[in-house]
């Protein structure tokens, strides 16, 4: 015990010792979250949709049929009731659901006019706009081309729901914390331990009485708990300077985080034993992740629109899981139990770095 | 040598790089309280020797204890019982010494009071009581090592492996660090050095000579001197290195 708070304390001071690395800890978090309240727009494909038809004429099967036909969407299923809308969200990946009111051919008809609600999965704002822009485009089409025939128009009701307001930064809070947590915790782990071996300190340890496991660990936990003070300084700064709500638990986010924490940990100490240099494990942290993180996580570009080999490799980056755990508690404030999945996934592939690292690690130089 | 008891023993010790031999069946016993000199040009197989006896390194064949602990099988046993200090200087040059200090005290397992009385005694034996709480960064390189090899004993071993200790250092530091590296054996702690520096080889009680992965010489350096008929331990080695085909690490 007394081996391992020395150990920790001695790493605490390189941290605070070294100024630069210690603004790109704090200072990477704050410009992101910065940067990133520009959010892009994209065109998305392929959506996933419920439909819940209460007239069930000739009309609205037209409509449905159009709907269909377009690229943009892919009816899952049909709904009986407008109940069943809140859980076909909850369940699966539905990005909109679109209701027909009863009697609806007959309103058009007599003239007293009628709406079709569209009700959009906003915690994503860009693809919920787009999503019901394309939806009532559709609509409008269908009424165009019947022009003569309807002496009433249809409007469109579209509702946003989850994120009434739209919000971008609801959608880019959760990418910043998980590119922010990737970064740093594989940047710093592998960069701290490569630095002993290239200093030649590592030798010293090695020869001390000190288990090498516990060397490794006793490096981890610096990071690790500057890690989870990162995450309160994105979490205040979301809350405070964006106006975002946190939904869910609290404390759910946090064990979650930690998990991507210890893998991205586990993944740093895979690169440190791969090199000798801190500049090479600087490049591979980097390029290896930096690039990765941004584009298979879904916050920047959507994953939806990707090709099928990319999206398949996506689900190898660890902050894709963790960027739909984020989004699931702290936008829609949903529990374990719609997580949980995502959760396995995280820990088996923090379990296989975990081995992949342990049976690399030497203990003898050779 | 005061007493005969046996430190170090290797029996035919050897390692192998692929088809390069590093060390080729050496065979040699440390004993107690001396300074033995591990001597051999650059590439000879030093590093690799000691590398292997502080359990850096597994040994291909060939079988040594040190401080009466087998190198295979009780590497942590050795590991409480032995200090090293590298070729490279090693400390930690973002702590201050009294930070080093505390640090290596701390992973050898020392109660904090002994680390302040330690830190206390070693920062005024060094002379360092201005720089206590600087930067190691910023110490001359003589001061450095000094540093490192009192951090290197600091939990009082049997054993010291201290691999080219002086590597660049001016001859009046050099000879400072050996008033220290002999106060450590005045304590009884024996010192396993290599170097490369024949006029450090004097100050040794044996010395063993490595050419080419085998040892050639091991005794005194007055009788060396005898056998050779040489003046200095200089010629000594030039006399046993003439014959050597590696050239550099």
């Amino acid at each position: 015990m007394k081996q391992f708070l020395s150990f920790i304390s001695k790493e605490f001071h390189h941290v605070f010792r070294d100024r630069k690395t210690l603004l790109l800890l704090f200072g990477m978090p704050v410009a992101q979250i910065v940067l990133f309240g520009f959010a892009l727009t994209n065109e998305i494909k392929n959506s996933k949709i419920v439909i819940c038809d209460y007239s069930k004429d000739a009309v609205t099967q037209k409509i449905i049929e159009k709907i269909e036909a377009s690229n943009y969407f892919e009816i899952e299923k049909s709904l009986k009731s407008d109940k069943e809308i809140e859980s076909a969200f909850k369940a699966g990946d539905i990005k909109l659901a679109i209701i027909f009111p009863s009697q609806f051919q007959q309103d058009i008809m007599r003239g007293t006019g009628t709406k079709i609600q569209i009700v959009a999965d906003a915690s994503d704002p860009n693809t919920a706009t787009t999503l019901t822009n394309y939806a009532s485009g559709i609509i409008r089409d269908y009424q165009s081309e019947n022009g003569g025939m309807l002496p009433m128009t249809i409007g469109t009701n579209p509702r946003m729901i989850y994120n009434p307001e739209l919000k971008g930064s609801t959608n880019f809070v959760p990418g910043v914390m998980a590119l922010v947590l990737m970064l740093i915790c594989v940047l710093m782990t592998s960069a701290s331990i490569v630095r002993e071996k290239e200093n030649g300190t590592m030798e010293i340890l090695l020869v001390s009485p000190m288990n090498p496991m516990l060397v490794i660990i006793s490096k981890a936990i610096p990071y690790f708990i500057l890690s989870l003070i990162n995450l309160v300084v994105i979490l205040l700064l979301s809350v405070f300077l964006l106006d975002m709500e946190i939904k869910g638990s609290l404390l759910l986010l946090f064990a979650e985080s930690a998990l991507l924490i210890i893998t991205a940990l586990c993944l740093g100490l895979l690169i440190s034993n791969s090199t000798n240099s801190q500049q090479s494990a600087m490049i591979i942290s980097l390029m290896g992740l930096l690039l990765p993180t941004m584009m298979f996580t879904g916050f920047m570009f959507p994953l939806e629109n990707m090709p099928r080999p990319l999206q398949i490799i996506s689900n190898l980056v660890p902050s894709k899981w963790y960027y739909i755990i984020v989004k699931n508690v702290m936008i829609k404030g949903l529990g374990f139990s719609y997580i949980w999945k995502e959760t396995l996934v995280l820990v088996a592939m923090t379990m296989v770095l975990l081995l992949l690292s342990f049976k690399n690690f030497k203990i003898r130089l050779a | 040598m005061m007493t005969k008891e046996v430190v170090i023993k290797t029996e035919k010790l050897t390692k192998r790089f692929g088809d390069f031999i590093a060390t080729n069946e050496i065979s040699f016993d440390v004993y107690s309280g001396e300074i033995f000199g591990f001597l051999g040009a650059n590439g000879a197989g030093k590093t690799t020797a000691m590398s292997m006896l502080c359990g850096l390194l597994t040994p291909s064949s060939g079988n040594a204890t040190v401080a009466g602990y087998d190198i295979y099988k009780q590497t942590e046993k050795i590991k409480k019982n032995i200090g090293y200090m590298s070729q490279k200087f090693s400390l930690y040059e973002d702590l201050t010494p009294r930070e080093n200090i505390r640090f290596f005290g701390g992973i050898y397992g020392l109660s904090d009071k002994e680390i302040r009385e330690k830190s206390g005694r070693l920062i005024e034996q060094l002379g360092l009581a201005s720089e206590a709480d600087k930067l190691v960064v910023s110490l001359p390189l003589g001061w450095k090592q000094k540093l490192a090899f009192s951090v290197a004993i600091i939990h009082e071993p049997k054993i010291v492996f201290l691999d080219e200790p002086t590597g660049g250092v001016d001859p009046v530091t050099r000879r400072q660090f050996w008033e220290l590296i002999y106060d450590a054996s005045d304590r009884g702690i024996t010192i396993f050095v290599t170097t490369h520096y024949m006029d450090e080889a004097e100050y040794c009680n044996r010395i063993s000579m490595m050419v080419d992965g085998v040892i050639k010489e091991l005794d005194s350096p007055a009788n060396l001197k005898e056998k050779y008929k040489a003046a200095t331990m200089d010629e000594v080695f030039f006399e046993l290195a003439r014959g050597a085909v590696r050239k550099a690490d």
